[in-house]
């Protein structure tokens, strides 16, 4: 496999002096061409910072990331990002936002006719693919949080770009909606062989879509260990429950829970539990 | 149930917390909140209580506002104010929405503009009237000047919040779909804030209704804010009454018809 995007040496510092915060402390990590690479890790470890450096909307404070061996600085269209919530436009209709890269002027550069002619037919392609026909002319908000979620991804594929990134995307659907989504991403990743880079909270979601699971620790926010999935490439519902699925969740989420310094003090509940029985008494 | 019970059920389900009331109930409501001051006025003026010099009868005030229309040039004192607001109110809005938008969307504008702008707003338009009479003079500019100076500067504030209150994701959206700068300023910022934007021009051309009479304070010779300054001179209380309506209805048809351009400009926010 040919290495996509790679990070080297990721430093990132919120702030200065006594308040300064380190979101990332030497991240080092390949990511191969059409991997699906799914982060996990307690919140504030630097999940969305690590994806917005990816992305472009934030820069590194030392370090570098390269896609295709060139050192990215900014956006750009070869990397699009799908946000958890609240960026479709919502007065555009469900096919206006899809096309809305279109009217950009770095969506039109060196463009042919027949390029423009192929364009208008993927955005026709991308709507039947993620099942938005009959709401083609609808605006977002007439729309369930599972559909917008469909198109904004649509809205992310449509200029054909190599890598997408996607912060939580489907942390605010319900349970059933998500495996819907699940099933639709791993098919649209296969299809159009992009590289995906997807942060969730949610180690289920991690293993089942990753190939790889990247667990992060926090503070300061960096790389913990990295996890293989063995999984047969046609993922199927079914494999949440096998053992061996289960098995690796465990463990990811113990790993979790030591990066993040959490347990439960059991003696600690007891005695607060016998200290309001007292109480309770003497009243 | 018996039918005392039912009344009393559907009663009680008018006032459910945030609840819902069906056209015809809430028509219902709105009149009987219109009627009852205007039966209570018409009350006290009839009972005899109050002089009718200070308090005049709503059939006074109407008949008042026929003589006034009919030989006292109403219509004309009517256009010439709805000018001078329109007028005051064009300027401000043609000025204050650029630099609102710059100030919401640029740092450097708004360390430079907005303290300034804040610190201005708080000063009273009206002790403005002396320099604006040396300045502009007293002609039809002072009194749109006066009109200006009591929106603008409140109005730059609220574009420039309208602006900031559009979601960083929709921009970012764009800034990873490769936008540039402009193009997210005119294809997103303007367009995202727009419904809002109609929305603070709605509020502060009531704000420029209420200058108008400060404005007509300016050595003005027609308008309803003079005539209604006139009246107190002549004690005609019943033309006070008939002016202060005749603003208010004005200013709620314009209100109206912001609504209205609202709902037919920006259809997806009324879809459900
Ligand atoms: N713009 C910012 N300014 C200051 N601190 C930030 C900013 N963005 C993130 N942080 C801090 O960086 C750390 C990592 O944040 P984030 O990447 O959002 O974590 P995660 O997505 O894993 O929950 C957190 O401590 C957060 O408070
Ligand atoms: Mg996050």
């Amino acid at each position: 496999m040919t290495t996509k995007i790679s990070i080297q040496a990721a430093h990132k510092t919120f702030g200065s002096g006594e308040k300064a915060i380190v979101a990332l402390q030497e991240v080092n990590l390949e990511i191969g061409s059409n991997e699906f690479v799914t982060f996990v890790g307690a919140s504030g470890c630097g999940k969305s910072t690590l994806l917005r450096c990816i992305g472009g909307l934030e820069s590194l404070s030392s370090g570098s990331i390269k896609v295709d061996g060139e050192t990215i600085n900014g956006p750009g269209v070869d990397r699009a990002m799908v946000f958890q919530h609240y960026s479709l436009y919502p007065w555009l209709t469900v096919t206006e936002n899809i096309k809305f890269s279109r009217q950009l002027r770095a969506g039109r550069e060196d463009l042919t006719s027949s390029d423009v002619e192929a364009a208008s037919g993927r955005a026709d392609a991308l709507i039947n693919l993620m099942g938005l026909n009959h709401v083609r002319d609808a605006y977002p908000n007439q729309l369930s949080g599972g559909m917008q979620q469909r198109v904004a991804i649509a809205r992310a594929l449509l200029p054909r770009p190599q890598i997408l990134l996607m912060d939580e995307p489907f942390g605010a659907l319900d349970a059933q909606t998500r495996e819907v989504m699940h099933d639709m991403i791993l098919h649209v990743s296969k299809l159009e062989k992009t590289t995906i880079v997807f942060v969730t909270h949610d180690v289920e979601e991690a293993i089942y879509l990753g190939q790889r699971v990247v667990v992060m620790a926090p503070r300061p926010g960096r790389v913990d260990s990295i996890y293989q999935v063995d999984l047969p490439e046609q993922r199927d519902q079914d494999m949440k429950l096998a053992p061996g699925f289960l098995q690796q969740k465990k463990a990811i989420l113990t790993r979790i829970r030591e990066t993040a310094g959490m347990h439960t003090d059991y003696e600690l509940l007891e005695r607060m539990t016998q200290q309001a029985a007292q109480q309770n008494d003497m009243q | 149930m018996s039918s005392r019970n039912k009344i009393l059920a559907s009663w009680d389900s008018l006032w459910v917390i945030r609840g819902e009331l069906s056209r015809r109930t809430y028509i219902m409501f709105a009149l009987f909140g219109m009627l009852v001051p205007l039966a209570a006025w018409w009350g006290v003026s009839v009972s005899g209580w109050m002089d009718k010099v200070f308090m005049p009868g709503p059939m006074e005030v109407v008949s008042r506002a026929y003589t006034w229309f009919m030989d006292d040039e109403l219509s004309h004192d009517i256009w010439i104010s709805t000018y001078r607001v329109m007028a005051g109110f064009a300027l401000s809005a043609v000025l204050a929405i650029p630099i609102g938008l710059m100030i919401g969307t640029y740092r450097p504008v708004q360390a430079m503009l907005e303290p300034l702008t804040d610190f201005i707003r708080y000063m009273p338009a009206v002790a403005f009237i002396p320099l604006v009479m040396l300045w502009v003079g007293i002609d039809e500019s002072s009194k749109i000047a006066i009109i200006f100076i009591g929106t603008f500067f409140q109005m730059v504030l609220m574009v420039a919040e309208d602006v900031r209150r559009v979601p960083i994701t929709q921009i970012e959206a764009a800034q990873t779909m490769g936008a540039s700068r402009g193009e997210i300023v005119s294809l997103v910022i303007v367009p995202s804030a727009k419904p809002a934007l109609l929305d603070t021009l709605r509020v502060t051309m009531g704000w420029a209704w209420t200058y108008l009479v400060v404005a007509e304070l300016v050595a003005a010779n027609s308008g309803l804010g003079y005539s209604i300054l006139r009246a107190q001179r002549f004690m005609q209380t019943d033309k006070i009454f008939a002016g202060i309506i005749l603003i208010g209805l004005i200013g709620l048809t314009i209100d109206q018809l912001f609504r209205w351009l609202h709902r037919r400009n920006f259809p997806w926010m009324y879809k459900k």
